[in-house]
């Protein structure tokens, strides 16, 4: 019988489907995967340490350059985990505009994850129309806060601005024409034959391994965990709105896929709601000029962001700056998966397992 | 005006009463958000062991460590899935010329890189892990940023 030794691919990390500096060294006996090594740290840019000289107010704008792709989540957690930290609650009317601009970032983190996801297996067409979707959620973060990608717009006690008058028709003609996009998406991308063929069977990961490795957000989700932290574990007025939890069958690439489709749905659900109970009132709430929290104050504050269970524990030594900011990112802990998943598996379902995992390397180097 | 309501609610008297019965533990308080739980490192594995088989906390969310002046503080943050309304804080405290702590590996798969990039950036020590290196710094980098007394030189 013919016998061959294993060999090394590298996959990364200057790789178009290596999502921005992930390499995945990949041991290969013949055609199949024995073994993948994930190696980070190519986008670290030492964050934690960055904010122990930093104020608390300071490190908002760093927070946005985590998860890049939804800078609103990020920013949020790290508000609210200091919101807590100082015990002060945030006006009712920022409360909204909050929910607003987080799950319009998590429509656009997954519109990137679908038209990513489609480039990486070829389709170039299905990127297209994800990314010109995902152009008016910038055109509206660009509205509110300025920014378009990395948005600094959450504030320690509220939000930066107002939304002003252009951002409502704005985003109701969006909402107006979302079940139009993702019928869209499902003719294009769900529909098509290469897609589902690369996708199903492809990088199994079952419940059990998904909680002892920790992986959170979609990818639990996909493997049928209905855990949703804005469920499980409310924060701020997450426990108004209605909404559904999608779970897929069986954790494969393609339950990966259609839970984040899924939950683009109920996203603009919770948007509706948010824009229809919105008060009137401030937008940003009295806080301290400068914010000192009593020393010896610790919180660990959690979110449920695009790609899962995103913590901050932040810890206070009497002074304007933290002593101590750990970042749970989602994207480090989900890394963990893809050896799991790719195992005994072919050289280009690695690239599938990659996208589908969506991984924002911003946040998981810090 | 709001606040973030997700504190540890009704029942945490009862869960700090019982959590008292399990052995190793040397203090216990609580906040409006988690119970703490002060563990000798000697006994950290046992302690999270019985959290993990008999109180179905199967979910360890978060692993951080926090340098303090003589010692460091590695802190696990817990929770259950499906959620169970219980939120568990595990601390032990090492001493910094003996920054070694058992590591959680077997117990829970998910320390496996929480713990070695807390090795990374705050150089602790986790025995019994199978392969600590560094996760996010290049392997020839030397000392550990995130301690108090690393000096940067740029």
């Amino acid at each position: 019988m013919l016998k061959t030794d294993p060999y090394t691919i590298n996959i990364g990390p200057q790789h178009p489907s290596a999502h921005g500096g992930l390499r995945a060294e990949t041991i290969m006996d013949g055609e199949d995967v024995q073994d993948v090594i994930v190696h980070l740290g190519y986008v670290h840019r030492s964050v934690e340490k960055i904010a122990e000289s930093r104020t608390y107010a300071q490190f908002v704008p760093y927070a946005s350059r985590l998860d890049y792709l939804a800078s609103h989540l990020p920013t949020l957690g790290y508000v609210q985990a200091v919101e807590k930290l100082l015990g002060i609650t945030v006006p009712e009317r920022a409360e909204y505009i909050r929910v607003i601009v987080a799950e319009l970032s998590r429509i656009a983190s997954h519109l990137i994850f679908a038209g990513s996801l489609a480039i990486d297996l070829g389709a170039t067409t299905g990127m297209i129309y994800c990314y010109r979707d995902r152009e008016r959620i910038m055109d509206m973060f660009e509205m509110s806060s300025g920014q378009r990608l990395i948005a600094s717009y959450m504030r320690i006690g509220g939000v930066s601005h107002d939304f002003p008058d252009s951002f409502y028709p704005a985003v109701k003609s969006f909402l107006g024409d979302l079940p139009k996009m993702i019928s869209e998406y499902h003719g294009l991308l769900s529909g098509n034959e290469i897609l589902q063929a690369r996708c199903k069977g492809v990088g199994v990961l079952s419940a059990d391994d998904a909680i002892a490795y920790g992986i959170t957000g979609p990818n639990l989700r996909a493997s049928g965990v209905a855990y949703d932290i804005r469920r499980e574990d409310p924060y701020g007025i997450y426990d108004r709105f209605e909404f559904n939890v999608p779970t897929g069958h069986c954790g494969d690439s393609w339950d990966r896929y259609t839970v984040r489709i899924e939950e683009i749905e109920q996203s603009g659900r919770i948007i509706e709601q948010a824009l229809r109970d919105m008060p009137a009132g401030d937008y940003l709430g009295k806080v301290p000029r400068i914010i000192k929290p009593p020393a010896g104050r610790e919180v660990y504050h959690r979110i449920e962001s695009a790609k899962g269970e995103l913590g901050y524990h932040i810890v206070s030594n009497g002074t304007d700056k933290p002593h101590r900011v750990h970042v749970r990112a989602p994207s480090f802990v989900n890394m963990m998966a893809l050896p799991l998943v790719s195992r005994g598996g072919k050289l280009q379902d690695i690239i599938t397992n990659i996208a589908t995992l969506d991984p924002v390397l911003g946040e998981s180097d810090r | 005006m709001t606040s973030h309501d997700n504190s540890i609610g009704v029942g945490a008297a009862e869960l700090m009463a019982a959590l008292r019965q399990l052995a190793g533990i040397d203090e216990i308080s609580q906040d409006e958000f988690f119970v703490y739980l002060q563990v000798d490192v000697s006994r950290l594995v046992s302690v999270m062991r019985s959290l993990l088989n008999d109180w179905g906390m199967n979910y360890l969310a978060n692993l951080s460590a926090v340098d303090y002046d003589s010692e460091f503080e590695v802190v696990y943050h817990l929770y259950a899935i499906p959620d169970n309304g219980k939120k568990i804080a595990v601390k032990v405290r090492v001493p910094h010329q003996q920054a070694q702590v058992p590591s959680l590996v077997t117990v829970f798969p998910t320390a496996d890189w929480q713990e070695r990039e807390a090795f990374d950036l705050m150089g602790i020590s986790f025995s019994g892990h199978p392969n600590l290196v560094r996760i996010l710094l290049p392997d020839d980098f030397s000392g550990h940023p995130l301690r108090k007394d690393f000096r940067k030189e740029a």
